[in-house]
Parts: structure tokens; C-alpha cells; sequence
């Protein structure tokens, strides 16, 4: 046990090998007998959360191996009314203040409060070019998947394996399966990327990944903007895949060129030379392939409190009444008393009290647009609030003139954070209000306790805040 | 941490698919540091109904299973948020394993971590379990983790899987850090070979 050699290289020289194994090989640093691998890290983002994570390295004595591979946001409990307070509220603020006091302990480059680049972490890491193709990047956040867009390995970790990185540079993995979901052809009207990963998810399930890492590949999947790219990998998680990745090339390096850590000069072509090789190589085997067609895509909304439970816009609630198995009904009939929801309804007859538009997910410049086209010269129905991904894309935003868009038509233009997709920082929908979002989960309470969410991509969002319903964005276009 | 050995207690059965680790642990309990008992945020918004009172027909708030230290769930347990705190509120509620058909990844990796062994049975054995526990009279499972045998009231006994090492990291109560240090001249060598090979990846201190 726990006896170590050198990784053998099992691959002979020039059998096809896939983008992951080829990251994977390059990052192993030797393999236990039982194959778990000690994989180094090249990048390590922390937010708030990471307070267990340096609790536990203080009451162990030990310091951070390499400060300068790890930098940390605040993002989760940022105030999007009052940025400038950190957040109003004192217990969220200290929060805050914890990772402040941790960065500053231990060196680490931190993006806080009124710093110009902050924003949430899987939309800065890639707009600052922390995020390379080719790397190992982990965080203390299951939606770290994103950062898997530009063609590297980037997965979600829990606080002991963040410390474990903290302290050490590196992490014990088990080698996932791989699926390779193949999406081809072209989108229809309306059809974005959002939809694309919903549909996914209702294809595989919302378990149909675990313990696998997720390339996604095909015409569809090229054609992506790297925005889109990353609100697909962003929820692979949501299919419990372990990362998701998408093969680099020359739009993932046209995005990357000239980034604050992006490499430069003479490195630049390096890079770039390297980059070019990480694909998955013809004939290269995949434990599991999906292959979807892009022309079975709708706009796509989730009616209940799991990510695969998604229908076309078109659809109708489910009726419990057709779910043969007893404990399956029971759960399902569970499901519509927690949404307010009646078997049989449209989802375009469904009545939303509130709209979010921002996450992770989809919260970059693209969506922002997306959001705008369909909310200029409109009014909005109901609530609705608009959170930038980072401080960068609201100022884009805002030289673009989307903030006045948003703002004539009554939506709030907010500041910065991960604000309503998970409620910390105190923005939340209140109990069974519904929410029409552009966030990753529809989890029960997830939005706030009691609190009922559809999931959508941020056109939709935006014509659910103009009509006060779930709108199909085909109609209003 | 806490080692794991053996168990012989209450097993709860909870038969719904895909608890998230938000149900299992609301946001807005994630703001206490690990010394608060977090037992007391555990499924805190599924036990209670809207009006805040603990609800009757969940398990864990019946006397017969308030103590319960095994929970028996349905496909997808723990998926979504990487959250530890989701295992520290199971932990600190007494409940040191729970048995399901399959676990969110993370939330695998966590407990293995934090003294709480996921023990992963396909869905007709889960299905057995869950039966089991409603007609035999007692509801006490018992577990063996060196042997890895879940054994039931009705005499049977079904083994599990579980990764070597992360099962003698829980016999052990090991701290996977003090172990991996001690391979601190490897990923020095292999630091220095990455810079070399790939010196455009460079630190973004």
C-alpha cells in the first residue's frame, strides 16, 4: 500500500490517445499500486469558502507550497446592491474578510472587494489567462468544470483536498472513465449553448456521468463562441461529471492572446506549438460516447428540482399518473408540490415572479448581449436583476451601452458575484416565488429556502422578464 | 480524522433520488467554521415543514431513527456542491455511513476524508435493504469496513468496494497530507521538469 514508482508510460509511442490522457500523463508524478495517480497542480483558485481549507493547514502547522500557482476571489458572498461593503451584512462581510486575512498570511495574489479584475472565479480565471489549455486547474467549487473550454483538466474539489493543495501542489486521483459526447450540426433559431447542455443532461441523466470526465466534440460544439463553450462545460457537473473539456484551437487561442497571464513574446509560439497537439487523436478509445443531434435541440426550460428534468419549451409538465414505478411517482408527485406545478400545464402558461440573469453559467459578455437584444424597448413584467460575470464585463457591458438597454426597460443593473444562483451573499427568491434563471441549479431551495427555479438560457430569462412567464424566445425575436 | 472500523447501529432509510448536498446542507449555514456542531444544519430545510416545525414523516425525526448512524439512500447522493459541509453535518449527526447506488464524485471524495464511509450497493440490493429495514424487527445494520460487509437483520450479508487506500486511510484515521509529504522529492523533480518543458504556463502571483 501506498508504494510508489514512476509512472509507466502504458501508452506506446504513437497509439491515438485522448486530450485528457494526454493532460493526465503529463501531469502524473508517480501512481500507487492500486493506479490512484499524484497529479500536480498548475493553477489553484480559492474564493471565500477555502476558510475550512486554511483552518485546517493552520491547526495542522504547515504552510502553502507555491502561492504563486493559487490566487483567490471573493465572489460567493460579494453584496451586489452595496459591492463597495464587501456585503452590508456583518456575518457575510466577515466572511470575506476571513479569505482576506488567509490571502494575506500566506501570499496569496488575491482579487477582493473594489479590485478592478474581481468577479466570480470561473469567469475571471479564463478572462485573466489564469486558465491554459494543456493545465491542471482545480478549485473548491464543483462548477470548476468551466475552465475545461480552453482544453485543460479543471475539476471541483472538496475542502480537504483543497488544503491537500495548498500544502503539497498536487492530488491523489482515481483515473475517471472518459464519455465523449458528440453534438453535430447546426443550431435551430433561438438554440444556444445553454440549451445545448440542458438537453445533454436530459439525455444522460443528472447521474449519467459520475465518475467520468466529459469531452465535448463535433460541428456544434466547434462552432461555440468560448463563451458558450464554457456555460457547456460549466454544467458537466450537473451530469456528475468529473470535468468536462473541449480540444483547443484557434478560437480558444485568438481568446487567450494577450490576457494578463497569458504567455507572450517567444513563449507565446511555444505555447501555441504545444496547444495544437492536444486534441484527441483519430482512433483514440473512449470508454462511452454519446452522440447527439444538434437538430433535436429546443429552447430548453428545467419544470423541476433536478437539472435533467428539462422539456423543450414546447413541452407540458409531466403527469405523475404515467410514471409506472411507485416510488418514482411518489418522488415526481413530490416534486410538482414543491414547484406549484399542475401535470398537463404548458410551460409557456407558467407565471414566474422573478427573473436572474448572471452565474457562472451564463454571465460574459455574450449573454449579456443575448439578454439586451431581447430586452431593448421592452419593460420588464417582474422583477429582474442583471449580475455581471466580473467587473471587466460590466464595464464592457456598460461601454456597449447594454446597462442602458437593461436599465431603460426596468431591469436592476447590479455589480459583480455569484449572487442568486446560490444565494449567500443574501440575494435570494423568496420562499415559493419562481425564479426564471440563468444559473446551473434548480435544486430544491437552492435560491433561497422554499424557492422555485427554471432554468434557462439568458434570452429566455430576459423574454420571461418581459411577458412575467415562461416565454418561448422564438416568439419574441 | 476520525477512523472507521466497525458499526453496528440504527440504519434510516431515505428513498429519494439525487439529494443534493444543498438539501443536505442550505447555503446559508456554510458561513460556521468547523468547531460548530453542524449535526444541527443536517437536511435542515427537507426536516422541517414551511412553518419551521420538524416535520413527522421524515425519518431522522422519529425517535426510533433520531439516532440512526447508517442512512440507506436512493441513486445520486450527495450530488451538486463540493461542499464538505454537507459531510460534516452528516458526521456530527451521528450518521458514520451512508449506503447508496451511486454518490456525487466530490462528495465520495469528501466523506472518505472526514471519517464518514459511502458505501456504494447496486439499486436491487438498495431496494433489498430498504425492504428489509421496514419488515424486520429491527432496524440495526452492521458494517465492517475491513471485511467490507454490510450484514442486515434478515441474516444476509453483501460486501461492497471500496479503493485500498482510501479504505486504510479511514481504518487508520489517516491524514492523506502527512503521507503524500513524504514524496516531497518527486514533485520537487517533476515541478522542475514541468518549468522546463512548459515554462509558458509560468505563476500568476
Amino acid at each position: 500500500m501506498h508504494q510508489s514508482n514512476r509512472t509507466q508510460k502504458s501508452k506506446a509511442v504513437g497509439q491515438p490517445t485522448t486530450l485528457f490522457e494526454k493532460i493526465w500523463q503529463s501531469h502524473a508524478i508517480l501512481e500507487r499500486e492500486d493506479g490512484t495517480t499524484l497529479l500536480s497542480i498548475d493553477r489553484h483558485l480559492c474564493h471565500e469558502g477555502s476558510f475550512h481549507a486554511f483552518d485546517k493547514l493552520k491547526a495542522q502547522g504547515r504552510s502553502v507550497r507555491r502561492p504563486d500557482l493559487t490566487v483567490a476571489i471573493a465572489d460567493h458572498y460579494v453584496s451586489t446592491n452595496a459591492p463597495e461593503t464587501g456585503n452590508e451584512d456583518p456575518s457575510r462581510r466577515e466572511v470575506i474578510e476571513r479569505l482576506t486575512a488567509n490571502t494575506e498570511a500566506t501570499g496569496i495574489r488575491l482579487y477582493g472587494i473594489g479590485d478592478p479584475e474581481q468577479g466570480i472565479v470561473h469567469v475571471v480565471g479564463p478572462e485573466q489567462g489564469i486558465t491554459l489549455p494543456g493545465i491542471v486547474l482545480v478549485c473548491g467549487d464543483s462548477h470548476t468544470a468551466t475552465h475545461g473550454a480552453l482544453g485543460c483538466l479543471a475539476f471541483g474539489i472538496g475542502a480537504s483536498e483543497v488544503a491537500h493543495v495548498l500544502a503539497t501542489q498536487t492530488l491523489w486521483q482515481e483515473k475517471p472513465q472518459s464519455l465523449r459526447i458528440t453534438v453535430d450540426g447546426p443550431l435551430g433559431p433561438g438554440v444556444v449553448a445553454k440549451d445545448v447542455i440542458l438537453h445533454l443532461i436530459s439525455v444522460i441523466g443528472a447521474n449519467g456521468a459520475t465518475g467520468s470526465m466529459i469531452e465535448y466534440a463535433g460541428s456544434t460544439i466547434r462552432a461555440l463562441s468560448m463563451e458558450g463553450r464554457m456555460t457547456v462545460c460549466n454544467m458537466s457537473i450537473e451530469a456528475g461529471g468529473k470535468a468536462g473539456m473541449i480540444a483547443p484551437d484557434e478560437k480558444t487561442f485568438a481568446y487567450l492572446k494577450g490576457r494578463r497571464f497569458s504567455p507572450d513574446g517567444d513563449d507565446w509560439d511555444q505555447a501555441v506549438a504545444d496547444w495544437q497537439t492536444l486534441v484527441t487523436d483519430p482512433g483514440a478509445r473512449f470508454d462511452r460516447e454519446v452522440l447527439v443531434d444538434a437538430a433535436d435541440i429546443a429552447p430548453t426550460v428545467t419544470w423541476g428540482t433536478s437539472p435533467e428534468e428539462t422539456l423543450a419549451i414546447t413541452g407540458l409538465v409531466p403527469d405523475p399518473g404515467n410514471q409506472p414505478d411507485a416510488l418514482r411517482r411518489s418522488a415526481l408527485e413530490a416534486t410538482l408540490a414543491y414547484m406549484g406545478l399542475k401535470p398537463g400545464t404548458a410551460l409557456t402558461d407558467i407565471m414566474v415572479d422573478r427573473v436572474f440573469i448572471g452565474s457562472c453559467t451564463n454571465a460574459r459578455i455574450e449573454d449579456l448581449r443575448a439578454a439586451a437584444s431581447i430586452a431593448k424597448g421592452r419593460k420588464v413584467a417582474v422583477p429582474a436583476i442583471i449580475v455581471p460575470g466580473s467587473t471587466l464585463i460590466k464595464l464592457q457591458a456598460e461601454t456597449e451601452g447594454l446597462d442602458r438597454i437593461f436599465i431603460e426597460a426596468g431591469f436592476e443593473w447590479r455589480g459583480t458575484g455569484c449572487s442568486m444562483c446560490v444565494g449567500m451573499n443574501g440575494d435570494i427568491t423568496p420562499p415559493q416565488e419562481r425564479c426564471a434563471s440563468t444559473s446551473n441549479r434548480n435544486f430544491k431551495g437552492r435560491q433561497g429556502p422554499g424557492s422555485r427555479t427554471h432554468l434557462m438560457s439568458p434570452a429566455m430569462a430576459a423574454a420571461a422578464a418581459v411577458t412575467g412567464r415562461i416565454t418561448d424566445v422564438r416568439d419574441l425575436a | 480524522m476520525q477512523a472507521f472500523r466497525k458499526l453496528d447501529t440504527a440504519a434510516a432509510s431515505l428513498t429519494l433520488a439525487n439529494i443534493d448536498t444543498d438539501q443536505i446542507i442550505p447555503a446559508r449555514f456554510m458561513r460556521a467554521p468547523r468547531s460548530t456542531d453542524h449535526g444541527q444544519f443536517l437536511f435542515h430545510d427537507m426536516r422541517r415543514g414551511p412553518d419551521g416545525e420538524p416535520r413527522d414523516d421524515f425519518v431522522l425525526n422519529t425517535p426510533e431513527f433520531a439516532k440512526a448512524g447508517v442512512l440507506v439512500a436512493d441513486t445520486n447522493f450527495g450530488c451538486g456542491s463540493s461542499r464538505e459541509a454537507a459531510v460534516y453535518a452528516l458526521h456530527d449527526a451521528g450518521i458514520r455511513c451512508v449506503i447508496a447506488p451511486s454518490f456525487g464524485d466530490i462528495f465520495y471524495s469528501n466523506a472518505t476524508k472526514n471519517g464518514l464511509l459511502p458505501v456504494a450497493l447496486d439499486r436491487e440490493t438498495v431496494k433489498t435493504i430498504w425492504r428489509t429495514l421496514e419488515t424486520a424487527n429491527s432496524a440495526r445494520i452492521e458494517i465492517d469496513l475491513e471485511a467490507q460487509t454490510v450484514h442486515l437483520p434478515d441474516g444476509t450479508t453483501h460486501g461492497f468496494e471500496i479503493d485500498p487506500f482510501k479504505k486504510k486511510c479511514l481504518l487508520e484515521g489517516l491524514v492523506e497530507i502527512d503521507l503524500t509529504l513524504l514524496h516531497s522529492d518527486e514533485i520537487d523533480d517533476h515541478e522542475r521538469a514541468s518549468a522546463e518543458a512548459r515554462p509558458w504556463i509560468g505563476t500568476i502571483g
